[in-house]
Formats: C-alpha cells, sequence, structure tokens
C-alpha cells in the first residue's frame, strides 16, 4: 500500500511537472512577443493586455469546462488542461515583458538610437536586458498559479496531482489530498524561490 | 565645405513651428555653440543634425550631404551625441559604454580596447580604475566624462551636445569645461554645444548662434556676442 502511493505520488508529480512546463514553455514563448510588440505597438497593447485581462476572469474550472466541447484544441485530456494553463500564464508574462521595456529609461533609449543602433539592436542590446528582472518576475508569478491551477487538470482527466485531491475529497481520505498538495505546495515553492532567485541575480540597475 | 550645414531649415510638429528658415554653417574644427531659453529650438536643431528629425521644409547637410540621403543608421554612428542624463546604459561597464559605437561598427576587439583605454585616460577616468565600473558607481560629473569619451569613440566627424553639463554643480561644471576645451584640442572635433548659459557659450564656443522663437536672433563669435544690441542677446548678456 505505501510503496503503492509511493510510486503513485512519484508518477503524478512527474505528470504535474510535465503539464507546467509545456504550458510554462508554451506561455513564454507566446508571451514575451506578444509583450515585445505590445510595447513597440501601442495600439496593439490595450487588445493583446486587455484580452490577456479578460481571459484570466474566468474562474479557472469553468475554461477548463469550456474547452472541452472545441474540436482538435479541446476535448478531454491534457490538451486542453494545457491550454487553459498557457492562456492563464499568458497575462503575467505578457503584462510584465510590456511594462519592462516601456519603463526603461527613455534617456537610455534615445541615446541609443542617437548612437545608431537599430531597432532590433536596441531591443537585443537594451530593452530586453534592463527589463529582464521584470519579466522573471512575470515569469515567477505564472509559473506559482500555474503548478496550482493545474491540480484543477484532474476534473477533466488531464491528470496530476489534482488526481490525488479530487480523489480524497470524493472518497473523504486526508491522506490522499495530503498526497496531491503537498508536492503541489512544494513544487509552488520551488518554483517561486527558483525564479526569485534567478530575478535577484540579474544585474540590479 | 562645411561639416553641418542648415540650409532655410524650417521644423513643425503638430502644427506648432519651431525653427523658422535657420540657416547656419559649421566649419572644420569650430565650436558652435548653440544659445538659447527652454523651447528655443535648440535641442531640435542637434536631432535635426543626426537625422532623428527632418525638417518639414530646407534641409540640413551633413558633409555636403542632405541627412535625407544618407543611411539613418550610417549617419548616426558618423555623429556623437551627449545629452544632458547622459543616457548611459546602466548594465553597461564604462569600457562597454565608451567601446559601444564602434563594436557596432565591427571593429576587432584589440582596436576596441585600445580606443576605450585613449578615451578614458584623456577624460581622466583611466581604464584599469575606472573600465569595470558601472555607472550608477561613478558620480555626476565622471558619467558625463563617460558619456563625451562615448560620444567621440568612433571617431565621428562632429559632436553634438545637448546641455551635457547641465546636471552637475558649478565646480565640477567649471573642470568638465575645461576639460571639454583640452578634448576639443587633443581630437579637433568639430561641435555644435547646445546650453542656455551664457556664461558657457562665451567659454566653449568659437561662435555663438543665439536662438530665439525659432529664428537665429544673433550669430558672432563671443568677442562679438558681448556687442550684441539685440534685446533677446541683451537679456543673456545682463546675465553675465
Amino acid at each position: 500500500m505505501r510503496t503503492d502511493l509511493t510510486s503513485e505520488i512519484v508518477r503524478l508529480t512527474g505528470q504535474h511537472l510535465w503539464l507546467v512546463g509545456i504550458a510554462m514553455a508554451l506561455a513564454i514563448l507566446m508571451g514575451v512577443p506578444l509583450g515585445i510588440v505590445a510595447a513597440r505597438r501601442p495600439a496593439a497593447s490595450r487588445w493583446l493586455l486587455g484580452f490577456a485581462s479578460v481571459v484570466q476572469t474566468i474562474p479557472s474550472l469553468a475554461l477548463f469546462g469550456f474547452l472541452i466541447p472545441i474540436p482538435v484544441l479541446g476535448g478531454i485530456g491534457p490538451r486542453s488542461v494545457i491550454i487553459a494553463l498557457v492562456m492563464y500564464a499568458l497575462l503575467p508574462i505578457l503584462r510584465n515583458t510590456y511594462v519592462g521595456i516601456v519603463t526603461v529609461d527613455t534617456a537610455v533609449c534615445e541615446s541609443a538610437v542617437a548612437m545608431g543602433m537599430t531597432g532590433s539592436q536596441l531591443l537585443r542590446l537594451v530593452q530586453l536586458p534592463l527589463a529582464s528582472r521584470t519579466i522573471i518576475a512575470g515569469i515567477r508569478v505564472a509559473a506559482v498559479t500555474t503548478i496550482g491551477t493545474a491540480t484543477i487538470a484532474a476534473a477533466i482527466g488531464g491528470g496530476g496531482l489534482g488526481v490525488f485531491i479530487f480523489r480524497g475529497v470524493a472518497s473523504v481520505d486526508t491522506t490522499q489530498i495530503l498526497a496531491g498538495a503537498i508536492p503541489a505546495a512544494a513544487m509552488a515553492l520551488l518554483a517561486d524561490n527558483g525564479f526569485g532567485w534567478l530575478e535577484r541575480k540579474l544585474s540590479p540597475v | 565645405m562645411p561639416v553641418v550645414e542648415f540650409r532655410d531649415v524650417s521644423f513643425e510638429i503638430a502644427g506648432r513651428r519651431i525653427l523658422s528658415a535657420i540657416n547656419l554653417c559649421v566649419e572644420a574644427g569650430e565650436s558652435l555653440v548653440l544659445l538659447g531659453r527652454s523651447g528655443s529650438g535648440k535641442t531640435t536643431a542637434l536631432k535635426l543634425t543626426n537625422g532623428m528629425l527632418f525638417p518639414t521644409s530646407g534641409q540640413v547637410l551633413v558633409e555636403g550631404r542632405s541627412t535625407r540621403d544618407w543611411d539613418p543608421i550610417r549617419l548616426k554612428r558618423h555623429i556623437g551625441y551627449v545629452i544632458q542624463e547622459t543616457g548611459l546604459f546602466p548594465h553597461f561597464t564604462v569600457a562597454q559604454n565608451v567601446g559601444l559605437v564602434p563594436k557596432l561598427e565591427g571593429w576587432e576587439a584589440d582596436r576596441i580596447a585600445t580606443r576605450v583605454e585613449e578615451l578614458l585616460q584623456n577624460v581622466g577616468l583611466p581604464g584599469a580604475e575606472f573600465g569595470s565600473r558601472y555607472p550608477r558607481q561613478l558620480s555626476g560629473g565622471q558619467r558625463q566624462r563617460v558619456g563625451v569619451a562615448r560620444a567621440l569613440a568612433a571617431e565621428p566627424s562632429v559632436l553634438l551636445l545637448d546641455e551635457p553639463f547641465g546636471a552637475v554643480d558649478p565646480v565640477t561644471r567649471f573642470d568638465l569645461q575645461e576639460q571639454f576645451l583640452q578634448l576639443r584640442r587633443t581630437f579637433e572635433k568639430t561641435s555644435i554645444f547646445v546650453t542656455h548659459d551664457v556664461r558657457e557659450a562665451m567659454r566653449l564656443g568659437t561662435r555663438i548662434a543665439l536662438l530665439a522663437g525659432g529664428r537665429v536672433d544673433f550669430l558672432a563669435p563671443p568677442g562679438e556676442f558681448q556687442q550684441a544690441t539685440t534685446k533677446e542677446a541683451r537679456s543673456f548678456l545682463a546675465c553675465l
């Protein structure tokens, strides 16, 4: 019994990590470029930030529910879960990328342009490095929330540590609930500390 | 051929006229000071010179070629620019800041290092001591020196300075002006220097162009400028 539980904890923790990892990777790949677009085009920024904010207001269980009937993208299983997680993680990453870039000292940007930097050099050599701490802070928030939200994935057959929690709630079994909650909490703490460390490590300017 | 020439240059933004039919020539080795009150169009004139802005009518020629005909990136790298807040890159060391344009221009590492060392030496911030510091570890005056060194790095044909010493205390300011004069002698650089301080203008200019209401109100070497009789010039001279 005990070894069964341990091996299931390991398996579901792995699954949880996989869900979160894929979702975070996709959210970063989308959120950072979209944040850059928003920072460069004020007209786009309203739409992008507005859309991401609206998504965030949808209750997570409802969003999972909405995705089930959608063909190709949705359905029962990990695909819907990953899509929902990406949508939630997008806002903090997009917003922090946007804020990080637009709050770079205008004198610094102006002198970069005056020195003959091209648009991409300005972005690569000046804006992104100076925004990096803020961007990492956004990723940190996104990672912590995604780890928590991913526990609901079990509701639509996405697996992960939520399996324990739902099972524990259904059978009023505290051990099962803790078997899901403790690793999820530990994972969130690790992510918080890891990204926090990275944030501090980046040049304190 | 003048290094920089303004031919009937007017500039308007949002229907507001900033400069009206300006004519100016800056000859090689000259230090032209643009003197004027806030909002008189001094900074606009600098930005028209390095192609950050383009005239609404007339043309600005750099080395005989209209700024519109220059490749915009080439033009900017060909001109050194120092702004009041220096705009040093906070995440770059002093040496990286100074070596940036040469690096963008694809100079070899050795050549960049030699050039950086030479310039830092010339602005009194020896590389061994200051090269690896970050801008936040420097005083206001030191940052301005780095700003000037950075603008000189890629051997620009002309140096534009927008109130570079405006934000430092009077004593430091005096030292910086002294050093600027020395640098001019060393590098024989053509420069356009913007200031609202008539003392600074008298000290650093080979000629002073007084801007008022978007026009050149008076243009003369410092000696003659002191005899100027226009109303605006008298107001400035009264500050001496």
